[in-house]
């Protein structure tokens, strides 16, 4: 008997405790301040794990240039950047796709900056004879309407289709580029859970298919070229290749002090000759 | 002095109990909201898992796990209970002390090891079955991968099942002119067969934990597992998702309800994995009985 209320006592207390706890870390925004002898304060980034690497980088080189001024980069994901930026939580918040509606009319003070273009590149095993796919043949290939090599003028081999999982934002830039609202990805894709484990499965799978962030492009791969357009930074720079998204920071309200320098830097010939340098694309 | 050990001791051990409920309460109420809207039905029934449609049916993930366990089962523990009976009946001493931390360090090697094995030597050679469709990523590779995970846990429980089986029924049987290998068969093996069983469950409860390999090489895709063809054999090349692969590969971009879902999945994970232990228990606990009385 003794031991029952023990126990009872515990579950009581782990409710109270459990309930009590808030759900969500909360960050108080930092305030920054432009001293005399230049920049300081602190600068708190969060949101899409594609703008993670850029922003690190993007914050490194700033932080080089103003050694008082700390910039703290986190992923989370793009809806995160957005929650996280329009509730005030961070100073900054990273997206790896357009704004919805939904989001705009949930938080209409935040401010876009849209920092640098990404594509998204279609990539196949090395052993691929097939070179270019239109834009529709892409989407008829991962909504598992076309299923053999064959079909887009290749080998008579079936295509392994690899892709990303849900909710990552490359795989939603994808389906709202590529794939459109009806033609969900087929449920037979191998999925991988970054960027670079597509790479390596498209790399080691023969005859299959995938698609990635241009920042991951390298030779151990082929890319396709998609309606006839080589995927470089220059033919997605000019709009001719068909599959780009843009990376944007969102600041709630116009951004002031050293999250407006910063933001200004990215947007000036050092921030944008580093966006180029990470194998992204300039958006100035 | 004793007391106050005594009190230390029990504070740890309340410690411990409190962790697993506050755990446990901890995915309940993050898995709420899920459970209240999806509904426990839809949820554990449901064939389509596409959280940006709010489509949560975690039925492909709960057969895939159950297939990869199975996978792992068949291939493993014929191999396990042989280690076991060779290490506890067979082996002499010099290659008992060889081989059993050999089987131990298994144990020791990161799950990310495993996987990494996997995804570059066992998919590739997967991939040689001449089977349109198949990519080498599925079960196959993740059931051979699990099998040896699951290894060093059963061949240690079962090892000390067969040692425990008292000396008096092995030189019973050998006394009646039954040679060493029908005692093992006919003896000593019937006679641990409850921990044998319980050591089996473990390993199943092991299994069903597993992660980060298979991510790797199960291909992660949310599907019910079918044959790629008319031959019902090929549905072990067809690719899956664990219920633990669905949490992790998910739940970094997971918000609102999506995020819940991933919670109610480790609700029916853990429920899981409870009721493989309390089977365990409760087969340990009929051996002990079966000996003593």
């Amino acid at each position: 008997m003794h031991r029952l209320w023990v126990f009872v006592f515990l579950a009581v207390a782990a409710a109270v405790a459990a309930c009590s706890s808030p759900a969500q870390p909360i960050q108080a925004p930092t305030t920054s301040v432009r001293g005399a002898e230049g920049l300081t304060g602190r600068v708190t980034v969060a949101g899409s794990t594609t703008v993670q690497p850029l922003a690190e980088k993007l914050a490194e080189a700033f932080m080089a240039e103003h050694p008082r001024v700390k910039i703290d980069v986190q992923g989370g994901g793009s809806s995160v950047g957005v929650k996280s930026a329009g509730r005030g939580m961070v100073d900054v918040g990273t997206v790896s796709r357009e704004i919805e509606d939904s989001e705009k009319q949930e938080y209409p003070d935040l401010k876009v900056f849209r920092i640098a273009l990404d594509g998204i590149a279609i990539i196949t095993n090395s052993g691929v004879s097939v070179d270019g796919l239109s834009k529709e043949q892409v989407r008829d290939i991962f909504a598992g309407k076309i299923t053999n090599w064959r079909q887009v003028g290749g080998a008579d081999r079936a295509i392994v289709v690899v892709a990303r999982e849900e909710g990552s934002g490359t795989r939603a830039a994808f389906e709202e580029m590529v794939m459109g609202p009806d033609n969900p990805i087929t449920g037979g894709a191998v999925l991988q859970p970054s960027n670079g484990a597509v790479r390596t499965a498209v790399m080691g799978t023969p005859d299959s298919i995938g698609f990635l962030s241009f920042g991951y492009l390298d030779q151990s791969v082929k890319a396709l070229k998609v309606d006839g357009v080589e995927p470089t930074g220059a033919s997605a720079a000019s709009g001719r290749y068909p599959i780009v998204r843009p990376l944007n920071m969102l600041t709630r309200g116009e951004p002031t002090g050293t999250v407006k320098s910063w933001l200004d830097w990215i947007l000036g010939p050092e921030g944008q000759q580093l966006v180029v340098k990470e194998g992204y694309i300039a958006v100035k | 002095m004793d007391r106050s050990m005594r009190c230390l001791l029990l504070a740890g051990a309340l410690t411990s109990i409190l962790i697993v409920l506050l755990i446990g309460l901890f995915i309940l109420l993050q898995g709420w909201p899920a459970l209240r809207q999806v509904g426990l039905g839809p949820l554990l029934m449901g064939r389509v898992w596409r959280p940006q449609k709010g489509q949560f049916g975690l039925l492909p993930m709960i057969v895939g796990s159950m297939l990869v366990v199975l996978g792992a089962t068949i291939l493993g523990v014929p191999l396990a209970v042989a280690c076991a009976v060779f290490l506890a009946e067979v082996a002499p001493m010099p290659v008992r002390n060889v081989v059993r931390p050999a089987v131990e360090l298994l144990a020791g090697i990161p799950s990310v090891v495993y996987g990494l094995f996997g995804l570059v030597v066992l998919v590739p050679l997967v991939r040689h079955i001449p089977v349109p469709g198949n990519s080498g990523f599925g079960l196959a590779a993740a059931s051979a991968v699990l099998a040896v995970m699951i290894l060093p846990t059963i061949t240690n429980v079962a090892e000390n099942a067969i040692l425990a089986v008292p000396q008096d029924y092995r030189e019973g049987s050998l006394a009646l002119g039954a040679t060493h290998w029908q005692t093992i068969v006919g003896v000593t093996l019937p006679a641990a067969h409850s921990g044998l069983v319980a050591a089996i469950v473990l390993g199943v409860g092991r299994a069903l934990g597993e992660t980060m390999a298979m991510i790797m090489v199960i291909g992660n895709s949310v599907i019910l597992p079918r044959p790629l063809n008319g031959n019902p054999l090929t549905l072990a090349l067809s690719q899956a998702r664990t219920l633990t692969g669905n949490i992790a590969v998910e739940i970094s971009y997971a918000t609102g309800l999506h995020e819940s879902a991933l919670f109610a999945t480790g609700l029916v994970l853990f429920v899981l994995i409870m009721i493989v232990n309390a089977g365990a228990h409760a087969l340990m606990r009929g051996g002990q009985h079966e000996r003593s009385g």
